[in-house]
């Protein structure tokens, strides 16, 4: 093939030579075996059977064994195999149940010997002894193993495995009278080939038919067997029950499975359909094959090692019609391109993290901090001690442990819990977020919300005028504005009935609002403070800073585009973007507001007043904030959630994102944003804030994020008879065998939706309890229990 | 419904024989009585199909598992009598029709109508549309082909070709259907529909070969509906399945006959049970056997003189009830004989090469998880499936007969096995069986009472619906191994 390098092995006198190389076939090859010299190779079919002499750099036709003008059905080979004492010794399985010795002694063009014709199914497997010249071993379809002395024309033994069909069976090479025999059924069985009549052992190894079996050349009473279900399983014999030790899982059922010579836990594998490659597995790292051959385009159906003591060359044949050499080192290691890294967190939100060492030595020279500004407030990087696993790779394990005032994260999970994020409109919810970032002694927190709250609400706005403007009249932009106008002349003359009124409206937003008080309060302090000459005085950072000065400096300049701007935005308070809301709290909402604003515009006056004893305080303010489209600060609040996010605080820049929805989403690309509210909803799970993760979920906009809500919505029941789970379906106990959950009125089992009696726990279909119910006020049941459905 | 209706027009909505065809044609003004049918079976005696109290728990147990209807159907009432089956059965259907699987719920039943369609097997199609309707399908679709998506549309010539003559799919049928585009499919949907379209088809085989009997009271009778239809000629029905053994009704003189007939068939298998240790057949003979079957059971049915339709006349007498015609295409499409086509010799399908065990397990349930253990067991479950009885005898191994059975079904759909000889199948299987089994599993939907009741008059009823269960796993098994032989092939 391409690579031309030689490969030379020198065991004992003999040297092997030779290079990955392939050649081709004329039909597709069942299986293949190596002669005792490994000069030479037989490849098997249905309709091949050829030898081939291994050169350096090619494959050469030797033999042709399929002689005879009209090939009979005894050369459609199963399986082949070559004596290992003997070199002229060839045995056969046809696929119509006949094993057939091949001499290749004999001076005639036909070197067929003997033929057996016991089976009366196809054959699937045969093997000679180790170090006996003339026992040979057949297993076959038919659920017999018959071991057959090539001096005389029958069988000597048969072995009934009393159960399905023989796939394998294989002499131990280091116990004499010992061989395995694998089954369709999933079992394997252990026979001494002096006693006919039963298996010394029998166990289970695989779910599903085991396809092969091979035993460790040098490790006494280790079988390797592989499966349909997949798995490539060793199983150590000389304890008196088998005893698992290593498992494989590959990814397609195996078909074979061969020790590779002088390499104590390396075996090689092939499989039976789908997966063409060839793997070579360290059987402590099941999980990553240690080579890989990938040159075969049809299922690999025979591989040999070429010498039974050079670990470097492998012969395949596969239904591609090839026959292959594959040299060790010209495998492909999937090791290598695999990045080895891991990282975990520990009960007590340690966290470890393993790494190629090194990748780790790289970036611990190049920056020792990076682990400190991934992480900045939950972890420091403590301990590193570069310690290689035990396993072939080195990687090195760094240590993360919670800083000691560990419990100072207090304040994430009561944030999270207390934050309003939707439901109300923007104004009311970014006071809330702020006073509860206050209350937390979060100022910088809480001075964002605030901001947030001046820029995207108009200041006449406050918590009553909102709930009025929600049901967005197309006119009560005007109104407003009127309103702040002539209120400002009006107020002082009104105070006294202002203070009527906002009680009022205390009380009115109390409905929605818990503590409207404290909001009110928070109100006041905001606006006193923006209405404060020194601006420096609550910057929290250059950002802050620009973002103050900004709208200061240019307040008409878009004036004229404020109804515009300002009104749909508050009219319609996130709700409408949100996807998969379920209507609960809205609905409320809107109904306890719909009156009250009815109300509202029936009387202008009793409102108007409300609205101009805010407005007072900050007058001047109002005026210019108004002015501004929010759209002007969406850059600086865009770069405000990145500062947030990127100094870990992903919980204010998802929260931010959901309460201000639509305004600055656009903003903020999606893969950020779906990045925000994992890395947030995984914090919130960790903490086992479910409800408010949950809520998250829900309010996310990105597809991805509220995908995960809809993964996994299986409810797991248990029986309610024996108390397991019932895990195949939810309405039959598959160990009582009894139906779960039936209904009390029709008999039959619940599939869906079940309703239960909390009092005398009997219940049925939601629809047939509560047609019940409207009838009688007695348990369907008859346990004279008063159910009530409400 | 329509039942015991007798104007000329209903009796015309019947399948009927071509004896009574010809008939009717001459005298257009007969009225025929459509004889009221009880039961589930219009072949089996509903005494017969009643059971033990324990039995009919253990089946009402297993309907409210797995029914999908919630209803104990004529099919779950036929296939009770082999109980150990039936959840095997049951199971698998349900997996197929209800659980996690790459189609949608709709999508499972208009492909299950359209597979029973290619057989025009109403019983199939009636119990699916309601099915299809509950499970929030679109009712436009019932309207036929031209109203379904393309993409269901395009799983049409697959039906078409696994239904009569699996033999003939590709790989580039599968690739047609999985080439990138819009209307493509995925390879586990693929896999699924294939399933189902195998399922339905032996199924069937089973409605029409057990005489299955429409449902008695079809609880909606929505504007969807399709008029029920018996599907069995009148002068079977008239034969009076309602007389007590019925079987035997027919022919007193045949006791005698068919007794010995039954010695002579223990008297068979037993010679070649022994035969088979000295019996040096060679293999060229061997090979040869399996072309003779393979030829021989294309004589089956046109040598039968009662039944038997040159290819040509039958097409143009067909009756396909409109209702039916709409799910699919190419109506004239059918069974042919896999040895016949002397130009275009297809190789035979070698069943060593391509095992279920081996093969078809493993890719079916890699793409479509799970579904490969519920029909391995199934196939294990109907091929052991014995009590070791023929007819009065008991301790009798059948193993026998069940693959004789099982194998010849495969030899009919070209798949041969290096292992068995073909001799045997001529040996066991009479020739009033072997007419019986093409029928049922050629073209089901010709099977008459009198080919039911030609064929092993001392057996039990329940033997002959375990004969039916073979056939439909056979066939089943045979449909898979192409189409997912051909599904290997598209991904090599």
């Amino acid at each position: 093939m391409e690579k031309m390098s030689r490969v030379t092995t020198a065991l004992g006198g003999s040297v092997l030579t030779g290079r990955t190389m392939h050649c081709h076939l004329d039909a597709p090859a069942n299986a293949i075996s190596v002669c005792r010299d490994a000069a030479q190779v037989v490849v098997a079919g249905r309709s091949i059977f050829k030898i081939y002499a291994i050169e350096e750099e090619q494959f050469v036709e030797k033999l042709n064994l399929r002689v005879g003008r009209k090939p009979s059905l005894n050369l459609s080979c199963a399986d082949v195999v070559w004596h290992q004492m003997d070199e002229n010794l060839l045995a056969t399985a046809a696929t119509n149940g006949v094993v057939v010795t091949w001499n290749l002694g004999r001076p005639s063009r036909n070197k067929q010997d003997q033929l057996f014709t016991e089976h009366k199914r196809t054959v699937n497997k045969v093997c000679f002894h180790p170090t006996e010249a003339h026992v040979l071993l057949s297993g076959s379809q038919d659920g017999f193993m018959k071991c057959f002395d090539l001096r005389r024309k029958d069988s000597v033994s048969t072995f009934s495995g009393q159960s399905e069909s023989v796939r394998d069976v294989q002499f131990s090479i280091r116990d004499y009278f010992t061989f395995a025999s694998t089954f369709e059924n999933g079992n394997v069985q252990l026979w001494d080939i002096r006693r006919p009549d039963r298996c010394e052992r029998m166990f289970t190894a695989h779910n599903g038919p085991v396809f092969c079996c091979d035993w460790h050349p040098e490790d006494r009473g280790w079988l390797a067997t592989g499966g349909r279900d997949k798995m490539v399983k060793v199983w150590d014999m000389t304890t008196h029950r088998a005893k698992e030790m290593h498992c494989v899982q590959t990814i397609a059922s195996v078909a074979r499975v061969k020790w590779r010579p002088e390499c104590r836990h390396h075996l090689a594998t092939c499989s039976m359909m789908v997966d063409h490659n060839i793997y070579v597995w360290d059987v402590r790292r099941p999980f990553v094959p240690a080579a890989m051959f990938e040159e075969h385009r049809d299922v690999t159906t025979g591989i040999a090692w070429r010498h039974p003591h050079d670990p470097s060359f492998l012969l395949s044949g596969s239904k591609d019609s090839s026959l292959c050499q594959h040299l060790f080192r010209d495998a492909s290691q999937p090791v290598e391109r695999a990045n080895p890294e891991g990282l975990c967190y520990g009960l007590f939100g340690d966290l470890a993290f393993a790494a190629k060492e090194s990748l780790v030595a790289a970036e611990s020279g190049r920056k020792p901090y990076t682990g400190d500004r991934r992480h900045p407030i939950f972890f420091k990087r403590k301990l590193d001690p570069a310690e290689p696993f035990a396993g072939l790779a080195s990687s090195a394990l760094s240590v993360f442990e919670t800083e000691p005032g560990g419990s100072a994260m207090r304040w994430f999970v009561d944030t999270a819990e207390r934050y309003a994020l939707a439901g109300r409109p923007l104004a009311e919810l970014c006071d809330h977020n702020a006073k509860v970032a206050r209350e937390l002694g979060r100022n910088q927190v809480a001075q964002t919300w605030t901001m947030l709250r001046t820029i995207y609400c108009s200041p006449g706005l406050l918590p009553t005028a909102n709930l009025s403007h929600s049901v967005g009249k197309g006119g009560s932009c005007g109104l407003q504005l009127m309103n702040s106008f002539n209120l400002k002349d009006m107020a002082p003359g009104l105070g006294s009935e202002t203070r009527l009124d906002r009680s009022k409206g205390d009380a009115r937003s109390d409905t929605v609002l818990l503590d409207s008080s404290a909001t009110l309060i928070t109100n006041e302090d905001n606006e006193e403070t923006e209405g404060s000459d020194v601006p420096a005085d609550y910057l929290l950072g250059d950002v802050e800073g620009e973002d103050d000065e900004l709208y200061l400096l240019d307040p008409e300049h878009t004036h004229p585009e404020e109804p515009e701007c300002v009104l749909p935005q508050e009219a319609f308070p996130l709700r409408h973007e949100i996807v998969d809301t379920p209507p609960g709290p809205e609905h409320l909402q809107d109904k306890a507001d719909s009156p009250h604003v009815s109300g509202s515009e029936a009387d202008v006056a009793s409102l108007a007043p409300m609205d101009s004893s805010f407005s007072l305080l900050s007058v001047s303010h109002a005026l210019y904030d108004s002015r501004l489209p929010p759209d002007f600060f969406s850059v600086l609040v865009r770069d405000m959630l990145h500062f947030y996010a990127e100094q870990g605080d992903v919980q204010m820049a998802v929260s931010v994102l959901i309460v201000l929805g639509e305004r600055v989403r656009k903003d903020i690309d999606e893969q950020t944003q779906e990045h925000w509210y994992t890395s947030y909803i995984d914090l919130l799970q960790r903490f086992r804030l479910w409800n408010v993760s949950n809520e998250v979920v829900k309010l996310s906009t990105s597809r991805a994020v509220s995908c995960l809500n809809q993964a996994s919505t299986t409810l797991h029941v248990n029986c309610s008879h024996c108390k397991r789970p019932m895990s195949s379906r939810g309405w039959v106990c598959d160990r009582c065998h009894r139906c779960a959950s039936m209904c009390a009125v029709c008999h039959h089992v619940v599939k869906g939706l079940f309703v239960w009696c909390q009092g005398c726990s009997h219940g049925g279909h939601l629809q047939h309890i509560m047609k019940w119910l409207e009838g009688s006020s007695h348990c369907p049941a008859g346990c004279g229990h008063l159910c009530e459905y409400s | 419904m329509n039942r015991g209706g007798s104007s000329p027009s209903a009796a015309a909505n019947y399948l009927l024989c071509t004896n009574c065809r010809k008939v009717l044609r001459k005298d257009k003004r007969i009225r025929v009585s459509q004889p009221l049918t009880r039961g589930p079976s219009a072949f089996i005696p509903e005494k017969e199909v009643v059971q033990a109290n324990t039995v009919v728990e253990r089946t009402n147990f297993l309907v409210e598992e797995y029914s999908t209807s919630g209803r104990l159907d004529n099919i779950t009432q036929v296939m009770s009598l082999h109980t150990q089956y039936l959840e095997s059965f049951l199971r698998s259907q349900f997996y197929m029709l209800r659980m996690d699987g790459p189609l949608p719920l709709p999508y499972r039943h208009y492909i299950a109508i359209m597979a029973a369609a290619r057989h025009q097997c109403s019983y199939l199609i009636n119990m699916h549309v309601d099915e299809f309707l509950k499970t929030g399908g679109i009712a436009e679709w019932l309207n036929g082909l031209e109203y379904v998506p393309q993409r269901l549309k395009n799983l049409n010539e697959i039906n078409k070709l696994l239904a009569h003559r699996p033999w003939l799919i590709t790989k580039e049928h599968i690739q047609k259907l999985v080439k990138t585009g819009e209307n493509n499919w995925s390879l586990p949907e693929l896999v699924h529909a294939v399933v189902l379209l195998a399922h339905y088809h032996a199924l069937a085989s089973f409605v029409f070969g057990s005489g299955i009997n429409p449902e008695r009271d079809p609880e909606i009778s929505n504007g969807f509906r399709l008029i029920s239809v018996n599907n069995f000629c009148v002068c079977d029905l008239a034969n009076d399945n309602n007389i007590e053994n019925a079987s035997l009704s027919g022919s007193n003189f045949g006791i005698v006959d068919s007794l010995s007939e039954l010695e002579a068939l223990m008297e068979r298998m037993k010679r070649l049970q022994e035969e088979r240790e000295d019996e040096e057949a060679t293999q060229e003979e061997m090979s040869t056997r399996f072309e003779k079957e393979k030829k021989e059971s294309l004589f089956v049915v046109s040598g039968d003189t009662f039944h038997s339709f040159p290819h040509s006349e039958f097409e143009d007498d067909m009756i396909i009830t409109s209702d039916v015609s709409r799910y699919i295409e190419d109506p004239g499409f059918g069974y042919e004989d896999f040895a016949r086509r002397g130009e275009e010799h297809l190789p035979t399908f070698r069943a060593q090469d391509y095992t279920w065990e081996n093969h078809g397990f493993s890719l079916v349930n890699r793409l479509y998880s799970d579904i490969g253990h519920l029909l391995d067991e199934k196939f294990r479950m109907v091929y052991n499936l014995t009590y070791n009885t023929m007819a009065t005898h008991e301790d009798v191994d059948t193993t026998m007969l069940r693959r004789a059975l099982f194998n010849y079904v495969h030899c009919m759909f070209g798949i041969r096995y290096d292992d068995y000889d073909y001799g045997e199948v001529n040996q066991l299987l009479e020739r009033s069986l072997k007419v019986y089994i093409k029928t049922v599993t050629c073209y089901p939907e010709r099977t008459t009472k009198r080919m039911y009741d030609s064929y092993w008059r001392q057996f039990k009823h329940s033997e002959k619906v375990h004969v039916n269960l073979l056939l439909m796993e056979a066939r089943m098994q045979a449909e898979l191994l192409y189409a997912l032989r051909a599904i290997t092939r598209h991904l090599t």
